[in-house]
């Protein structure tokens, strides 16, 4: 093992091969970059394969720096979600706000104005405040200098944050530095999720998705190609930030020393912000090429991964490359890993044309290197060669590791409670509510389940994010199970949506990729809209391990069979391994972010909340089912397990059906998809936002019934003049259903108790302050 | 015991970006300001402490400095102690 | 007269195109974007500077893009009596760092950005802004700030009151510890107007009550009648 640059010794010789000799230092960091795990999807490139990718569509499937769908009017849709977990566990602030810059350079690359963002985002368990004795363990490896992770957080910048750091400061700067990025880069966050699970405690996950907006004429590709095109990097100066930042993110997170560890790249989103315009701009000029954001890898990745799309060679000269530092190695500037810097490919004679535009909007342009016909990456430094190597074998040509995957021995589907309580056997659970008042009647049960991080309101964080800013946000966060925004001057709309649950993964990894999948679609069809397309991260632990490849091949498979029976293509993702510590691996977490097509967003689109007194509630779907990973399992009985009930897909399709022929004839009054907390927390949170009450005649008041998670239901109202047209499109596509009472009051009722809507409402709004999340 | 003045000055590393350092030094020098470079935008903390000695007071402004008021992945300080 | 209208960019600026789109798609006036360079605005009725981060907002809201030619240049345009401006959200710090409005606009309480939509009471309809409005109406616009908690001294504050140069508060919860619950105010020839709140996110039906939209009717109102 080639400790220096993580590369391994088969790897090693295989550069030697290729290039008939030793590679030199900065040959063998080009090829670390473009080797390593983050930029050449080696370990995961034979399972991705199973992910369906075709639809009609599908403009551009993966294999860009994002996916692009249409949409009508010659109006397209670029999405794409990456991953930020590492930056985000040693520099929360400004780890979270280059992911959110990253991702936004990657939807501009295709020639999209970016037009709404979304984060899933994962930490530990959050402890009330004042923090106990519980400090994050230490990291390190034995043998190794550990620093304090105590030191590891919240930046000066959130305020002076000290001791408040731990789990609580990590979540806390990630919010802070997302808030910072996006509202200031002008791009509206309009949804996304948050958990608080042990199992991230140590290496918290942030994923962005951004969505861009363009016309089928403006799209854009990566590619350098034409003898004689002059190649120039755009934004911010280079200078030593990052450097390695992608081997970083393809190894444990491990207490490494200080001094190994990469500088932290820092995020400036007003120099963003003009990037932005003035690429959008550079855009309309018919000399460009192509373009790609400098990600991780910075100038050692992207070119050649321009010039591989090209099916081209290029040559980069070091001393035109503006520098932040003086001093700086050429190997210091190929690896940085700078951001606001774009790479864009132009015709020659036109490069004038574009420094001026870049130079407008105050931002560093300038020209340095050009496309040339063998198929080499070359780096010149004053006229000399300093580095030239294969393009064919930096980009692609990574042997494949010879991993295997295989299941843990025993399969631990039951107990896999919160360390340090007692933990039940599920089988033996009294799952029964009692009559009457106390701790175990329903109306306490409720009101603590809204009450817990999972379920309960994230407003905290979602009101630190501009959501209005552009003006499209019809349906924005804590409003909706997906975010909903107009196109101006159009009919149609579109929908966004992004979650995963790690719990479920965890105990069956292949339904749990079945269900991020039909999560998704769920939330984007209760507002009304159409599933498009699919764009994912997933989101493991260390891939050598075999279990841990097993369960990554199982949620891929998981995934693809959902995919497939909802027709929707996969159209760009990205894959995070290496997310444990030490001590713990994460919960095996495949995020979901779908696009959705609302056909008129003016009339098409669904409230989730009850709109009128004496409109009938449905439930649509499955009506009973095993509610194994369940939230109440967890918060009533410190289990983390049980058995998942499996997802129908055949079901699954004719619900999707259902819920469409519903939405386009608008017979729904409001739709609300069940997960989390179950049937009765989907009945209360539909209350919230009008204060409407329900009386509900409920058969089985079992916890299971009221409270266990089991897939493909929705909580729909109708009016009554229309029940009889809802129920014939039902019977028609065969899905069942169930009248669960009508909306009405300011309380929900049923077998002869009533809580008020306005206390369910305080529980749920402040489960987050609860735990004390809000200094 | 004596009480002394502090002064704990925060600022980016050197090797790191300060966009806000950046943006302030393009202003100065659209406002005609010339001829400077390398500008940082950091804070200041300043309190009164009791402590023995000089040095006393160094080392716990130090231990605290590190701990809380400067985030050491990002930022460097100093400090300095004013006798009464 | 037809009224034409002048959305400053700054560089920062992300509000620039939602006001655009307000003045140019819904009300049809004829509306350009102008680069913060330039300083030929007499040819505007109207001069908006925009909500965003100008330069990052890096030393403090509006400190630096108030050194802008464009801004620099609104005294003279303001002497001229060319016509109003308005500074919505950055554009009001940008205003309040010009002096062109009193007051300073600093860190909201909790020391939090915020992003909502807040009830507001309209305190004088007898603006070319607040026109169309009833006085003590109670309308919902959208904020966005991490910078939104008005000051000044008290005498300015005493001197706003006086002349009716508070145009909009709070009303019930103060979300950003603003004095007096000031939301908005203009200055005292009534031709400079700053607001806190974004009438341009809630100017059509789409994307709430659409009332936003009556103070920009209120301001082409204004100039037909000038």
């Amino acid at each position: 093992m080639n400790k220096q640059q993580g590369l391994s010794a088969h790897e090693y010789e295989q550069i030697c091969q290729a290039l008939q000799r030793e590679p030199n230092e900065l040959e063998l960091g080009l090829f670390s970059l473009n080797w390593s795990e983050h930029c050449s999807y080696k370990s995961s490139k034979r399972f991705l394969k199973l992910l369906p990718t075709v639809g009609e569509r599908v403009l551009q499937g993966p294999g860009e720096n994002a996916g692009v769908l249409e949409l009508e009017n010659g109006w397209c849709v670029a999405f794409k979600v990456e991953s930020h977990n590492h930056p985000s566990a040693v520099e929360p602030f400004n780890g979270a706000a280059t992911g959110v810059g990253g991702i936004i350079r990657d939807i501009l690359s295709m020639g999209a104005r970016p037009i709404a963002l979304l984060d899933s985002l994962r930490f530990g368990d959050l402890t009330p405040w004042p923090p106990s004795q519980r400090r994050v363990k230490s990291l390190g490896v034995e043998g190794r200098e550990t620093p304090d992770p105590q030191t590891l957080g919240l930046s000066v910048r959130g305020g002076v944050g000290g001791e408040v750091r731990g789990v609580r400061g990590v979540f806390e700067g990630v919010v802070a530095g997302i808030a910072h990025y996006g509202n200031c880069v002008g791009v509206p966050t309009v949804g996304g999720d948050v958990y608080f699970e042990d199992a991230y405690a140590e290496n918290c996950l942030v994923n962005v998705l951004c969505v861009g907006l363009l016309k089928k004429h403006e799209l854009k590709r990566a590619v350098a190609q034409g003898i004689g095109n002059k190649i120039l990097l755009v934004g911010a100066r280079t200078g030593r930030d990052g450097i390695h930042g992608a081997t970083f993110a393809s190894e444990d997170l491990l207490g490494e020393r200080e001094e190994k560890r990469p500088n932290v790249q820092v995020g400036d989103p007003f120099t963003a912000k003009s990037l932005i315009e003035a690429t959008l701009e550079a855009c309309r000029e018919p000399e460009l090429v192509g373009l790609q954001d400098l990600g991780a890898g910075g100038l050692s990745t992207a070119p050649p991964e321009m010039a591989t799309r090209g099916d081209a060679g290029l040559a980069i000269d070091i001393e035109e490359i503006p520098v932040r530092a003086e001093g700086m190695m050429p190997y210091e500037i190929v690896l940085s890993e700078s951001q606001e810097r774009m790479v864009l490919c132009v015709k020659a004679g036109s490069e004038q044309k574009f420094l001026k535009i870049y130079h407008k909007w105050g931002l560093e342009a300038a020209v340095i290197g050009e496309v040339i016909s063998e198929r080499v990456y070359r780096i010149r430094h004053e006229g000399r060669t300093i580095a030239e190597v294969p393009i064919s074998t930096l980009v692609g040509g990574v042997p494949e590791p010879e991993l295997t995957p295989s299941p843990p021995s025993q399969r631990r589907v039951k107990s896999l409670g919160v360390e340090g309580r007692e933990t039940p056997d599920p089988q033996t659970l009294d799952l029964s509510v009692r009559e009457g008042p106390g701790e175990r009647s329903w109306r306490d049960r409720l009101k603590r389940l809204l009450q817990s991080s999972t379920i309960g309101s994230k407003r905290w964080v979602y009101q630190q994010y501009d959501h209005t800013v552009q003006t499209n946000t019809v349906i924005g966060p804590g409003s909706g199970d997906a975010a909903l925004l107009r196109v101006k001057g159009e009919r149609f709309g579109i929908a966004v949506t992004m979650g995963g649950n790690g719990r479920y993964c965890q105990i069956d990894p292949c339904e749990g990729g079945i269900r991020a999948v039909c999560e998704s679609a769920h939330n984007l069809l209760s507002v009304g809209a159409e599933p498009i397309g699919i764009t994912d991260c997933l989101n493991f632990a260390n891939p050598t391990a075999p279990e841990v490849y097993w369960t990554f091949e199982q949620a891929i498979r998981g995934m693809a069979e959902a995919a497939k029976a909802f027709g929707l293509p996969f159209v760009s993702g990205n894959v995070s391994f290496y997310n444990q510590s030490e001590t713990r691996k994460i919960y095996p977490t495949p995020m979901v972010g779908m696009v959705g097509f609302v056909r008129d967003i003016e009339h098409n689109r669904v409230p989730m909340g009850f709109q009128h007194e004496g409109d009938l509630i449905y439930l649509i779907g499955n009506p009973q089912g095993k509610s194994g990973g369940s939230e109440f399992l967890k918060v009533f009985y410190n289990v983390v397990g049980g058995e998942l009930e499996k997802t129908d897909l055949e079901l699954e399709r004719r619900l999707t059906q259902a819920m469409l022929t519903l939405t386009e004839r608008r017979l729904l009054m409001s739709a609300h998809d069940v997960s989390e907390g179950g049937l009765l927390v989907a009945i209360a949170e539909k209350g919230f936002p009008r204060g409407w009450g329900a009386r509900l005649v409920l058969d089985d008041i079992s916890e299971e019934a009221l409270f266990g998670e089991w897939p493909s239901r929705f909580i729909v109202t109708v009016a009554p003049e229309n029940a009889r047209a809802f129920r014939e499109v039902l019977d028609g596509a065969g899905v069942p259903y169930q009248l669960l009472g009508t909306v009405g009051g300011r309380s929900l009722e049923f077998s002869g108790q009533a809580i008020a809507v306005e206390e369910l409402q305080e529980a749920y709004e402040s489960a987050l302050s609860a735990l004390g999340a809000i200094l | 015991m004596k009480e002394f003045l502090i002064r704990v000055s925060i600022e980016p590393k050197p090797e790191l970006l300060d966009p806000q350092g950046q943006a302030v030094e393009r202003a100065m020098q659209e406002l005609g300001l010339r001829n400077i470079s390398q500008t940082r935008v950091g804070k200041v903390v300043k309190f009164k402490l009791k402590a023995v000695s000089t040095t006393q007071a160094r080392e716990r402004v130090s231990e605290i400095a590190q701990k809380l008021l400067a985030n050491p992945v990002i930022e460097r300080y100093s400090v300095e102690v004013e006798e009464p | 007269m037809m009224m034409h209208a002048a959305v400053v960019v700054f560089p920062g600026s992300n509000c620039d195109l939602d006001a655009y789109h307000v003045l140019k798609d819904l009300l049809h006036i004829e509306t350009d974007l102008l680069w913060y360079r330039e300083t030929d605005i007499d040819r505007y009725e109207l001069v908006v500077l925009p909500g965003g981060f100008s330069y990052g907002d890096y030393l403090r809201a509006g400190a630096i893009a108030r050194f802008a030619p464009v801004v620099q240049e609104l005294p003279n345009y303001l002497e001229r009596q060319r016509g109003i401006v308005l500074g919505i959200c950055n554009g009001f710090q940008i205003l309040t760092e010009a002096g062109l409005l009193p007051g300073a606009l600093t860190r909201n309480i909790n020391r939090q950005f915020i992003c909502k939509t807040v009830t507001l009471r309209i305190e004088n309809n007898a603006t070319p802004l607040t026109q169309l409005f009833q006085l003590g109406e109670i309308i919902d616009l959208p904020i966005a700030h991490g910078e939104g908690r008005y000051i000044a001294p008290p005498q300015i504050i005493e001197r706003l009151k006086k002349n009716r140069q508070v145009l909009l508060t709070y009303y019930g919860e103060n979300p950003n510890g603003s004095g007096e619950k000031i939301a908005g105010i203009m200055d005292e020839t009534g031709t400079v107007f700053g607001l806190m709140p974004h009438p341009e996110r809630n100017a059509e039906r789409l994307l709430g009550s659409g009332i936003g939209l009556k103070f920009f009717e209120s301001l082409v109102q204004e100039t037909v009648h000038a």
